[in-house]
């Protein structure tokens, strides 16, 4: 990155909520993040008034309905994470992000690019779509989930991967009498089984971070350094990463420009 | 051709007439058409020779079904085929009207898996549903088909659908070996005695040279078009060029090669002033794996909607179709079915091992197109392309060719994720220019 100078604000589109994140000089100013919500265009649209100039890049699930809205440029999620976790920390060479829908695993080269992916089959198995749907069944907030989760002595064997199918299965354990802390414990085993083979299919050495919503978990990052037998680095603010990615874009298609 | 647009009056007078079931039917051309419209003819920029082509597809179901009933009514049999295995020379030679009925359709596809397990490959599946569905109106006019052994769903898929007789196999060796070969010649003469049996002809050395010099022809037209697409300015798009593959396959043979040498014409007058349907710069795309049929533009249209350049399908609706000729030195029958047979077993299908050859060829290919990435195009549940996607991701990474592998079906329910993975491979290969 050579050109730092001015405004870049990148959109991340996700499929459960909308990060914003406006860069000056290359740094954060702004970060955002609220539901994506039916009909979220005008509400994006609110947020970015001040920044009326300022060159935009969508990225996301719903970048395309952003390069029609508003006249973004658009990035996939793959770049954009690449690039904020490049900027985040230098030394990455792997980044995990787990969102709403999707799990993806990125193998990040030493200039921010990236030269290999993995991304979840088509369902949401694995992603924070399904914690909440578990959490929701077990009758736990997402935050309680986590820490109650955590006090578990062991995990209980949760085979199913459907979301659909493990939340019966997890119906079907309660009224069985098992703990609820260790059908949690085991539900978030369940989601570093499926994330696991993505992982390793980009073995990579260096820095591995760990990013998206589902990253704010402690339990998940904890389960995950256990498996990897690696250390995990997870962001303070795990959400914004990829909408950092695009606002760097953005940057430098102002760069361009000027 | 006549009968430009599918779903006419006249092709449904045609399907009733043929006992198939009309209001499916126009739903199944309609799906194609649909796609067709929003896929391929709505690209920027297509050569005014696609009309042609346009015109095979849109008759697929109609005209060209006329055609063959004509042929029909004339004397001739009609023997359908399934593969780039059966040798067109013989069929051509002995006056049998032929044509591939590979489904490319995810609307006939419930149909097929009411009968059949749900994990075939969209193509099988495809293809039995259209015969399941009563919706392809060349099942009622076949004479003979003709299956082959280059996987396990289609060789059980024929012991089912011939249960009664209507199917003669090509035992496909598996293994390139002197006595793979010894088989594989023995399966093309005996190929050629039922072709004589069924049309009550005999094949005649004068008319086999002339068929193998007819589809030699058609085959140097092809590969002249592909040689078009090497250039830093294609002036065609690879879905463009896919459909004309799609087209080589259920088109009259002299018809189709006059249109593709016309085509050409056109081509090389576009490139000599740079015309092509793509910006300078778009990343240049090779495909390799499995065949994209009539009815299947799905992947193709992913990839250049997102400003890529298709250069080349390494595939069966591919080079995979028209590379190697058939020696037209043979004197005699002889020395004309071991040079009809000697062509055939050059085709790099994945059925073989091992299969060293392709992984050579697609080495080559990406070289000759200057392919900056390849594209491995799977098809669910076709596992000899599948397995053997792991010798090639390994060659294409030593000889330092990015490569995505993509494992999908007909259906339009993973389009979403497909294009994040394609867009993100193209972003990828910027990466790399950037150094």
């Amino acid at each position: 990155m050579t050109v730092e100078a001015g405004l870049g604000i990148g959109v991340d589109v996700g499929s459960r909520t909308t990060k914003i994140v406006v860069l000056r000089d290359g740094e954060i100013v702004q970060a955002h993040v609220f539901d994506t919500v039916p009909g979220h265009l005008p509400e994006i649209r609110r947020r970015l008034e001040p920044w009326a100039d300022a060159p935009v890049v969508a990225t996301g699930y719903g970048r395309r309905q952003l390069n029609g809205g508003i006249g973004a440029s658009v990035v996939t999620e793959i770049k954009a994470c690449a690039l904020g976790a490049h900027r985040l920390d230098p030394a990455c060479r792997l980044v995990i992000d787990i969102g709403g829908q999707d799990a993806k695993a990125i193998r990040v080269t030493p200039r921010g690019g990236f030269e290999d992916f993995e991304l979840n089959d088509r369902c949401s198995a694995g992603t924070g779509r399904f914690l909440e749907v578990m959490a929701r069944a077990l009758g736990y907030d997402l935050d309680d989930f986590c820490r109650e989760a955590m006090k578990a002595d062991r995990a209980a064997s949760v085979s199913s991967m459907c979301t659909v199918f493990a939340e019966s299965e997890v119906v079907a354990l309660v009224a069985q009498g098992e703990d609820r802390r260790r059908i949690a414990l085991g539900l978030y085993q369940s989601i570093v089984d499926r994330v696991y083979p993505l992982i390793t299919r980009l073995e990579t050495d260096g820095g591995i971070l760990f990013v998206g919503g589902v990253a704010r978990s402690r339990c998940l990052a904890s389960l995950l350094r256990k498996k990897l037998k690696r250390d995990i680095t997870v962001p303070p603010n795990p959400q914004i990463v990829s909408a950092l990615g695009a606002a760097l874009v953005a940057q430098k298609i102002r760069g361009h420009i000027t | 051709m006549s009968g430009r647009h599918a779903g006419s009056s006249d092709d449904e007078k045609l399907w009733a007439e043929l006992g198939l079931d009309v209001e499916l039917h126009r739903r199944v051309v309609e799906s194609i058409s649909a796609n067709y419209a929003r896929q391929v003819e709505s690209r920027p920029l297509r050569p005014a020779g696609m009309a042609y082509f346009d015109g095979v597809i849109h008759g697929a179901h109609g005209a060209r079904a006329r055609e063959i009933m004509a042929r029909k009514a004339a004397g001739a049999k009609f023997v359908g085929t399934f593969c780039i295995y059966v040798p067109e020379e013989i069929l051509l030679a002995l006056d049998a009207a032929f044509l591939a009925l590979c489904g490319g359709t995810a609307v006939t596809i419930p149909y097929a898996e009411k009968h059949f397990p749900r994990n075939l490959c969209p193509l099988v599946k495809s293809t039995l549903g259209l015969a399941y569905s009563n919706t392809c109106p060349y099942a009622p006019l076949e004479d003979l088909a003709v299956g082959e052994t280059t996987c396990d769903a289609k060789k059980k898929t024929w012991d089912v659908l011939g249960k009664d007789g209507g199917f003669h196999v090509l035992e496909v060796p598996q293994k390139k070996s002197p006595a793979g070969r010894r088989l594989w010649l023995e399966e093309v003469r005996a190929f050629a005695a039922k072709i004589e049996e069924l049309t009550g002809n005999t094949l005649e050395a004068g008319k086999l040279a002339a068929a193998i010099r007819l589809l030699n022809r058609k085959r140097r037209a092809l590969a002249r078009l592909h040689d078009l697409r090497k250039g830093s300015l294609p002036p065609i798009s690879g879905t463009d060029a896919l459909v004309v593959m799609q087209a080589s396959l259920i088109d009259d043979p002299a018809r189709f090669t006059e249109a593709v040498e016309r085509l050409n014409a056109e081509l090389e007058g576009r490139a000599a002033i740079g015309r092509s349907p793509f910006p300078p710069g778009a990343p240049r795309i090779m495909i390799s794996g499995c065949p994209a049929v009539l009815g299947n533009w799905k992947v193709h249209h992913l990839i250049e909607s997102a400003g890529a350049a298709i250069v080349v399908d390494e595939t069966c609706t591919g080079t995979r179709y028209f590379t190697g000729e058939v020696a037209e030195t043979g004197d005699g029958l002889d020395a004309q079915l071991e040079a009809i047979a000697e062509r055939y077993l050059g085709v790099d299908c994945s059925c073989f091992t091992p299969n060293t050859e392709r992984i050579e060829n697609i080495l080559r290919l990406a070289a000759d197109y200057r392919a900056g990435g390849v594209v491995q195009y799977i098809l669910h549940a076709c596992h000899t392309y599948n397995v053997e996607a792991i010798n090639v991701t390994a060659a294409l990474k030593e000889a330092g060719l990015p490569s995505l592998k993509i494992e999908t079906d007909y259906s339009e329910e993973d389009t979403g994720r497909l294009r994040i993975r394609l867009e993100a491979f193209l972003e990828s290969l910027e990466f790399r220019n950037d150094g």
